[in-house]
């Protein structure tokens, strides 16, 4: 039993091991790197790094195919740990090696909370716009509006994922009616039913209510290009206690809400790109794209925005532009692009909780470095002398 | 003499460098086309010299910036550029289209055989094929960049040649007209004539329909050429104004129709190619003297930078740079095999030659520029060549035995040798794209991450001589082998420590800018695969994991990592790093690959006798 122990203890300690790892490591991110070309980043890193086995579809089965990078990364760090726990002491030798191994822990932890943590959004303005959200460019959500009162709506928003599980009741307080997802569909497109041309090919639409009801869908396969986003589209029956109330056609190609009344109230249904609401309010006052003289090289882009939240602690104008982003209220709000004949910018909103473990571990690592390559060049020039 | 021989080499080579840095003159009794070559234009969002047009102009369509004529004149890339400017159609006779595929050669019904060395033709040899060359070229087009088939490729490159050229040609003088100068002097002479009989023609009156035709005839030149003209050459009357107030001459010209009276830059260039037509010697450098004064007094301090630039341009140190290089590779090598002392120190002399001059070389760029030395593809294969060339030169000072300077005399000239095929793209001190407009992070991240690919590089060609020596001569005895076995740990460490950091400040600029630290782009990935690599074969070596030859076997392959990093995420095509893109060069790196990987075979395929005997691939018992 202590001999099996000991086997077990000196594999995770070994250096064997380590160079195993790092061999996958590159492995690891060749791959992914390569596999871009057809999944847009997004989709790999779900794939490849935040995984513990990759999935590859090999005509159109998952089959595993590489170790991914959480049991990669997982093992490294264990490896790195239990290395250092066995092998540890205390003294200024080996100081630089354990600064720069303790950087690379925390740096694995870092992109750990990283991948767990991180969201990113978008916040497209035009100019003169005001929005006090931003949207998801991934993740879509159903919005029940119940917006009776004139000031407030009350939003119920539904995410993308509860509406694949087809036929599931959903029942929330906040609305007098469950909502029954029929079918859904990842990435489709609508077409007035009298326009669909023929051969085009288009599946059953049970839609009884609403501006769906006059629509043909049509699936398509997910998109994983970087600049193309998926439309899904979903048929919701609405059911109240005296039985259905009609079944919608919602997608986040009708940019238009569907309303209709229940209970005494006005309510308003829609898929749209998610939302994520902030407590105060971004407005577009500019954007320019300057080009260099003569040519199309773009030389800057940048929004001038006015920052104004509800209660008046801050109102003021923010210049964002290439590598200037804002920061505020823990989100970082940076150039990503524009649309619209240089009229609407889009910024890119990221939260990151933890973005301050990558700094501290790069110093770790970089003193680590020095201390451990300055003492050997010490060495060497010292032998040098003598010799 | 023995003693007196490296000496005599490093004299040599001064001599050679001081040739190449004599002020370049025009022949005396001709017009100055050398002088032409100095005038500044607006072009590519920045002032230089049309002697750079002109140079960057023919290695884009030909890849050599001379011009062969097929009764065998040579013409300098200025002398080039005064015929396609000022010479009418002069110029289109000239071979400068360099084509290669033979399908686009059938397209155009021409022969390898009609052309210039058999492949560079005129554009009056391609004037028949235009139309055909055109609606393949609109085929093409909306095929993805990546997705293009070589021959669509070349379609579009050709077609776009064509139309630089055509653009260049209306950026002077108006085109197709036999005397400019007459025509627009008698055009404003003329002008109030020439209005009032458009003006009555127009309300169908009688009027004099030759003065009409004339003036619409010339007012549909200036107009094309307002649309198409590729220079900006007539400088802003206020010298503080932005680059973006310089124009161009067909939008001048036009504007004589307002004030009355020609402009008077645009009459120049009109008066210019009135006497480099007829060759008047006195009148040409007279007019190209006094367009010089007339910038002079409003743009001193730039074309302070302008000159600069055309000196630069005619002293090419980096192809003296390359010569200085295969010298110092050639004597390093002999240096193994005789005399190694004399001409062991007769290599570095050449090499600390070389990296004085490649330094020189890129302050000049950077001085130009008013950047940090790597800002694109281009200039990072400098950067490359020169950061290992400075490493092999205190690694040839701690061990003097020809190793790494026979390393960096190769490296010296590949990164030159790579650095010539990415100029073929154009100017190579184009404008930075707004993402990567940072000085901060250029002169940090980019130069700490380039020399990260330096270090890399050299201990896998220190590798590669181990394992050659090793493998096919007897020359690799005990000591050859420690020392370089010693040079390539130490660079590896190095190497890491450069690219670790570079890597990281990368993620610093990231988070700065994007608010995120890693995004897992290519080059980002690229860049951490050279971190794992390296950091691979320091933990095989720490834990004696493998013996020297499987450790040069190991660094061999960070050759491949590093060029996969440098060049090969670009040919993916995606992500915010691929600015460079080069698909030319994607036989270039798969050949590369595939003789690293001969090495690696020859350095650890077991069976494989080596010449030179004591290193095995077993680690040394300790």
């Amino acid at each position: 039993m202590r001999a099996l122990y000991l086997e077990f203890v000196r594999f995770f300690v070994s250096l064997r091991l380590t160079v195993g790892l790092l061999a996958l490591s590159a492995l690891l991110v060749l791959f992914a790197t390569l596999d871009q070309v057809h999944l847009g980043i997004w989709a790999v890193q779900e794939k490849w790094f935040r995984s513990f086995i990759v999935l590859h579809e090999l005509k159109g089965f998952p089959v595993p195919v590489f170790p991914g990078g959480y049991f990669i990364g997982g093992l490294l760090l264990i490896n790195l740990v239990a290395a250092h726990l066995k092998r540890f002491a205390l003294t200024w030798k080996k100081a630089g090696i354990q600064l720069v191994h303790g950087g690379l822990i925390l740096l694995l932890l870092g992109e750990l909370l990283t991948g767990l943590l991180q969201e990113e959004y978008q916040l497209r303005l035009d100019e003169g716009q005001t929005r006090n959200y931003s949207e998801s460019w991934r993740f879509n959500e159903l919005a029940v509006v119940d917006d009776t009162n004139a000031t407030t709506d009350i939003v119920t928003a539904i995410p993308e994922q509860l509406l694949t599980d087809l036929g599931n009741e959903l029942q929330v307080p906040a609305l007098p009616f469950r909502v029954v997802p029929r079918a859904y569909y990842p990435n489709a497109s609508l077409m007035l039913k009298e326009n669909v041309p023929a051969g085009r090919p288009v599946v059953d639409n049970p839609a009884t209510a609403g501006l769906g009801a006059r629509l043909a869908i049509t699936p398509l396969p997910i998109t994983y290009q970087q600049d193309q986003r998926n439309l899904p589209a979903a048929l919701v029956e609405l059911f109240g206690p005296e039985g259905s109330l009609g079944t919608y056609l919602v997608s986040t190609m009708l940019t238009e809400p569907q309303r209709f009344s229940y209970a005494g109230r006005e309510w308003t249904l829609a898929l749209r790109f998610r939302r994520a609401y902030k407590p105060y309010a971004l407005t577009l006052i500019d954007f320019s794209h300057d080009r260099y003289a003569g040519t199309e090289i773009p030389k800057n882009f940048s929004s001038r925005v006015r920052l104004t939240t509800p209660d008046g602690r801050d109102d003021r104008e923010v210049l964002i532009y290439m590598n200037n982003p804002l920061r505020y209220d823990g989100l970082t709000f940076y150039q990503a692009g524009f649309d619209n004949n240089d009229k609407t910018t889009v910024l890119q909103v990221v939260h990151n909780p933890s973005w301050l473990i990558p700094y501290i571990s790069c110093l770790l690592m970089t003193l680590g470095l020095l201390w451990q390559f300055g003492a050997h060049l010490l060495g060497f020039s010292r032998k040098r002398a003598a010799a | 003499m023995k003693k007196f021989f490296p000496l005599l080499l490093l004299a040599l080579g001064l001599l050679y460098v001081g040739s190449t840095l004599r002020e370049p003159r025009g022949p005396v009794g001709k017009p100055d086309a050398v002088a032409f070559g100095r005038l500044p234009v607006l072009v590519g969002g920045r002032i230089k010299p049309l002697d750079t047009v002109a140079r960057s102009t023919l290695l884009q369509f030909q890849g050599r910036q001379t011009v062969r004529l097929n009764d065998g004149r040579k013409l300098s890339p200025d002398e080039w550029l005064a015929d396609v400017l000022l010479a009418d159609k002069k110029a289109h006779a000239y071979p400068v289209f360099e084509i290669l595929h033979p399908d686009v050669l059938a397209l155009l019904q021409l022969k390898a055989e009609d052309g210039a060395g058999q492949k560079r033709f005129s554009y009056e040899q391609l004037t028949p094929g235009l139309t055909e060359l055109e609606r393949q070229a609109q085929l093409a087009l909306p095929v993805e960049a990546q997705r293009r088939t070589r021959f669509q490729r070349e379609v579009i490159r050709l077609r776009d040649n064509i139309g630089l050229y055509v653009r260049l040609q209306a950026s002077l003088v108006p085109p197709d007209l036999e005397a400019p100068l007459d025509a627009l002097t008698s055009f404003q002479n003329t002008l109030p004539v020439g209005i009032a009989a458009v003006r009555l023609r127009q309300q169908k009156q009688p009027h004099d329909e030759a003065a009409a035709t004339r003036l619409m005839d010339l007012a549909g030149r200036f107009d094309f050429m307002a649309q198409n003209a590729y220079l900006l050459p007539i400088p802003p009357e206020d010298a503080n104004k932005e680059d973006t107030a310089w124009r161009n001459t067909g939008a001048v010209l036009l504007d004589t129709f307002q004030s009355g009276t020609i402009e008077a830059h645009a009459l120049s260039f009109s008066g210019l190619a009135y006497a480099w037509r007829d060759g008047k010697t006195d009148e040409f450098n007279t007019i190209v003297r006094l367009l010089c004064a007339e910038t002079e007094k409003r743009f001193a301090s730039r074309l302070v930078k302008v000159d600069a630039e055309t000196r630069f341009s005619a002293a090419a140190p980096f192809y003296t740079g390359m010569v200085l290089f295969v010298a110092t590779l050639l004597l390093a090598l002999a240096s193994w095999l005789k005399w190694p002392e004399t001409l062991g120190l007769a290599a570095f002399y050449l090499l600390a030659l070389g990296f004085i001059l490649m330094t020189a070389g890129i302050a000049t760029r950077m001085w130009l520029e008013g950047r940090p030395p790597v800002t694109n593809l281009y200039s990072s294969a400098l950067f490359v060549a020169w950061a290992a060339v400075g490493l092999c030169l205190v690694l040839e000072k701690i061990h003097p035995r020809g190793l790494a300077s026979a390393a960096g005399g190769l490296i010296g000239f590949s990164g030159l040798i790579i650095a010539h095929h990415l100029s073929l793209t154009g100017d190579t001190l184009e404008m930075m794209r707004a993402v990567l407009d940072s000085n901060f992070w250029l002169a940090t991240h980019v130069v700490v991450i380039t020399i990260g690919y330096s270090a890399t590089y050299l201990a896998g060609f220190l590798a590669a001589l181990y394992v050659l020596r090793g493998a096919l001569s007897r020359s690799l005895d005990r000591e050859t082998a420690a020392a370089l076995e010693r040079m390539v740990y130490g660079i590896l460490c190095f190497a890491t420590l450069f690219s670790l950091v570079g890597t990281i400040l990368g993620g610093i600029w990231a988070d700065q800018s994007w608010g995120r630290f890693w995004g897992w782009d290519p080059k980002e990935n690229g860049a951490l695969i050279i971190v794992i690599w390296n950091a691979l074969i320091l933990h095989v070596r720490w834990g004696k994991l493998a013996g020297p030859r499987g450790l040069m076997a190991l660094a061999v392959f960070g050759n491949i990592v590093t060029s996969w990093s440098w060049f090969g995420t670009n040919l993916l095509g995606v992500g915010l790093h691929s600015y460079g893109f080069t698909d030319r060069g994607f036989w270039a790196l798969i050949a590369f690959a595939a003789s690293q990987l001969v090495l690696i075979a020859l350095a650890v395929a077991p069976g494989l006798p080596w010449r030179s005997e004591p290193p095995a691939t077993k680690p040394r018992t300790a």
